[in-house]
């Protein structure tokens, strides 16, 4: 039974153990993994950075704002979704935001009335990723529907034709993974990269 | 096109946990049996100071998973306490002790219960040779402890249950770190980082900054779901496209959260000695696992409430590459594994899906639950099965052969009663407490009205019973929480192991009693009727008044 002796044997080999498994998992492991990572899987591992003209200007994976510092969109460029966390990639988050919360419920009446006027579409009909806050704050994608919505505008504020801006969103569709999985999706950042370099030819 | 959809998700998911079920369950049934020491084991043994042919009385066996998880605790406490000093830090200051003491012993008993946001929180240090590493040993620790109450029914007539030393580190080094290093490999060709560049400050092509995030994510996120642990390296979890990039990402780390929990019934059965009582305890997780994840799918799907309603469909706190779809399957699986990941954040799923979460968690994560748990859950539930079968038929209940006798019921009841006394209570004492209530409503709940009662009772659900996730809102880095929280996940998470390592003392001591005509057949389609009735009735009569008071009623206002 439990005899001081016998306790105390139990907490030395209890020290002894977690002390090695602290140098194999905690470091020897995780540096196995990034060796393997940087050595096999450069660019994934150091975050599928974007880089235009040689500049690193995103990863293809974090969403970003396309508005000007007070939060407005800025009409040349495809919009992100709304996020809870600004697009600061450092801090991400959702909303938290429950199913009846008036704070959500005013958020979406206020953002369907502003796409509504800034996209000259009726209320009905954008899609439900433009009214809502992704979980990550990070969306780097869109809906299909929601990127086709913005094209009348974008080609717009270019000065491009409409059937140029709609082919490149058409290029940009990503089908679901395998066929079946997830959702479609338009990424918003490749999407911008792609319409600034057909804007400049 | 919705319903194919959703079909086709779980059809993949299901054949690739079907093809795993056989050959790892075989695997890990051949690690606890085999008498060979690998030559790094025994050189491991040597440093630690122990036999690995000596066995140990449950006692013993209990006495090495408390010293081992007291030293965890002590261990990580300290990592936080010292951030400010250990490299790679990121600037950030040392954790304060009521953040640390949660954190400690959330990462120690399996929860990864957080209640801070990591992004603004920790360094690479503390992630990496604190948290991650109570990842891998904590799942271990779980599965040690399954083991040795499948022990309990295997054995006749012996005082001991193996040896947890042993059992602790062929969990680690045969089972989980293998894995690990495969499936994180794999998570990196998705698009999961791994590196140790800190912030990446970039200038976007619109002109303003971004400031991207790095770190060690893939080798975390592997064990993190492997070993149902569910702690995100970052606030968002698996969510965030650095740790879960794509749909295919997405399916895969719900193949890693289900692997080992799916496939340990099969080492059950091959360790009893009869392949079919795994076939029926699978039968019973996969049949609750189904139904619930169906209906969570049908209520995300559906969209019910004001704002999914406004917004035309519950995205809210989901991301356009999972869907709805996706998230209901990861909301499902981690909540009904120990894990706690979130790919979606449930605080903005539906009132009836977040509840299904709720729902997942209170059937005591046994469908399949956690690395372990899962499995010691449901048998104790298959032991208090058989004893109804027993009263309403007239006989001594049996189980495999070991007799469920007074003492044997006693250590199930208790087991069943530890956590939703911790959920309940801790729910009460926070409303109940006129100081704590009042800082639970000024400073905690984000979510009003109903919804505010559905976070508390939330956050108590998934300490108490291990799992980490959360109705995110909720503000939980208070005194109180922190330390409510704190007791609730170590209570619940060691005194049901005490009552199973007991049970498995009080089984392995017995003789196995031939069965007669008059045995009730364990394997049989009958018997896997009866343990899931017993398993959501239990749950439904204990948690039913709590989730009208908050889910329910909000979902039917």
């Amino acid at each position: 039974m439990s005899s001081p002796r016998n306790t105390f044997r139990s907490y030395w080999v209890a020290i002894r153990a977690m002390l090695v498994f602290t140098v194999g998992l905690g470091i020897a492991y995780p540096l196995l993994i990034t060796g393997i990572g940087q050595t096999a899987l450069a660019d994934k591992a150091d975050g599928s950075m974007v880089s235009v003209d040689g500049r690193i200007v995103g990863s293809s994976l974090i969403g970003q704002s396309f508005t000007d510092a007070d939060g407005n969109a800025l009409p040349q460029w495809f919009q992100s979704r709304p996020s809870a966390a600004d697009y600061n990639a450092a801090a991400s988050s959702g909303s938290n935001w429950g199913p009846e919360n008036a704070d959500l419920i005013a958020a979406i009446t206020e953002r369907k009335a502003a796409i509504s006027a800034l996209e000259g579409v009726s209320p009905d009909q954008i899609p439900p990723d433009a009214l809502t806050a992704s979980a990550s704050g990070l969306d780097p994608q869109i809906s299909p529907a929601y990127a086709y919505l913005q094209v009348p505008r974008v080609a717009k504020a270019r000065g491009m034709s409409e059937e140029t801006v709609h082919d490149l969103v058409t290029a940009s569709v990503h089908g679901r993974d395998l066929g079946f999985l997830g959702e479609k999706t338009v990424d918003v950042l490749e999407l911008n990269i792609a319409l600034q370099a057909a804007a400049a030819q | 096109m919705v319903l194919a959809l959703a079909v086709a998700q779980v059809a993949a998911l299901a054949l690739i946990l079907a093809a795993l079920y056989r050959p790892l369950g075989d695997y890990m049934a051949r690690t606890f049996t085999t008498d060979h020491d690998l030559k790094v084991e025994r050189g491991f043994y040597r440093v630690i100071g122990v036999d690995p042919k000596s066995e140990q009385t449950w006692q013993s066996y209990l006495r090495g998973v408390l010293a081992f998880s007291l030293v965890g605790v002590l261990i990580v406490y300290g990592l936080q306490r010292a951030q400010a000093a250990l490299p790679y830090a990121l600037g950030f200051p040392a954790i304060p002790p009521g953040l640390s003491f949660n954190t400690a012993i959330s990462f120690v008993t399996n929860t990864n219960w957080q209640s801070y946001s990591p992004d603004v929180t920790m360094g690479y240090a503390v992630q990496m040779i604190g948290l991650a590493v109570q990842n891998f040993v904590s799942a271990a620790v779980g599965i040690a402890v399954a083991i040795a109450l499948v022990r309990g029914f295997a054995r006749r007539r012996t005082g001991t249950l193996g040896n947890f030393w042993v059992d602790l580190t062929r969990a680690l080094l045969r089972i989980l770190l293998p894995l690990a290093i495969v499936t994180a490999v794999v998570l990196i060709g998705t698009g999961v980082i791994q590196n140790f560049h800190g912030f990446t400050d970039v200038t976007t092509i619109t002109g303003a900054t971004q400031s991207i995030p790095g770190g060690p994510v893939a080798s975390q996120e592997a064990i993190k779901l492997l070993g149902t642990n569910g702690g995100g390296f970052f606030n968002a979890n698996s969510s965030h496209p650095f740790e879960n990039p794509s749909a295919l990402s997405s399916l895969f780390e719900n193949v890693l959260m289900l692997a080992i929990p799916f496939s340990l019934p099969r080492t059950f059965g091959r360790m009893v000695g009869d392949k079919r009582q795994g076939y029926a305890i699978l039968a019973v997780m996969a049949t609750i696992f189904l139904v619930s994840l169906t209906a969570l799918t049908l209520f995300e799907v559906h969209g019910a409430g004001t704002a999914p309603q406004l917004a035309g469909g519950a995205m809210e706190g989901k991301e356009q590459r999972f869907g709805v779809l996706a998230s209901a399957l990861f909301g499902s699986t981690s909540t009904l594994t120990s894990t706690g990941a979130v790919n979606a954040m449930h605080d903005s799923f539906t009132s009836f899906g977040g509840m299904m979460n709720m729902i997942n968690m209170m059937l005591g994560e046994v469908a399949p639950g956690g690395v372990g748990s899962g499995l010691y859950g449901m048998l104790i539930l298959a032991v208090i099965a058989v004893f109804i079968s027993g009263l309403l038929v007239g006989r001594t209940p049996e189980y495999l052969g070991k007799k469920i006798g007074p003492r044997e019921i006693k250590l199930a009841s208790l087991y069943i009663l530890v956590t939703p006394t911790l959920v309940l209570l801790g729910t009460a004492l926070s409303f109940g407490i006129p100081a704590v209530r009042s800082d639970v409503e000024g400073t905690s709940i984000w979510n009003p009205g109903l919804h505010g009662l559905s976070e508390v009772l939330y956050a108590f659900t998934s300490a108490a019973n291990n799992n980490g996730s959360a109705f995110a809102g909720l503000t939980a880095n208070t005194p109180w929480f922190n330390t409510a929280l704190g007791v609730a996940m170590a209570l619940g998470r060691f005194v049901p192991i005490v009552f199973v390592l007991a049970l498995a003392g009080s089984l392995a001591a017995q003789d196995k009693v031939p069965a007669t005509s008059g045995t009730l057949p364990t394997h049989r389609p009958m018997f896997v009727g009866l343990l899931i009735g017993v398993s959501i009735i239990v749950t439904a009569l204990t948690y039913f008044p709590v989730l009208a008071l908050g889910p329910l009623a909000e979902g039917l206002h």
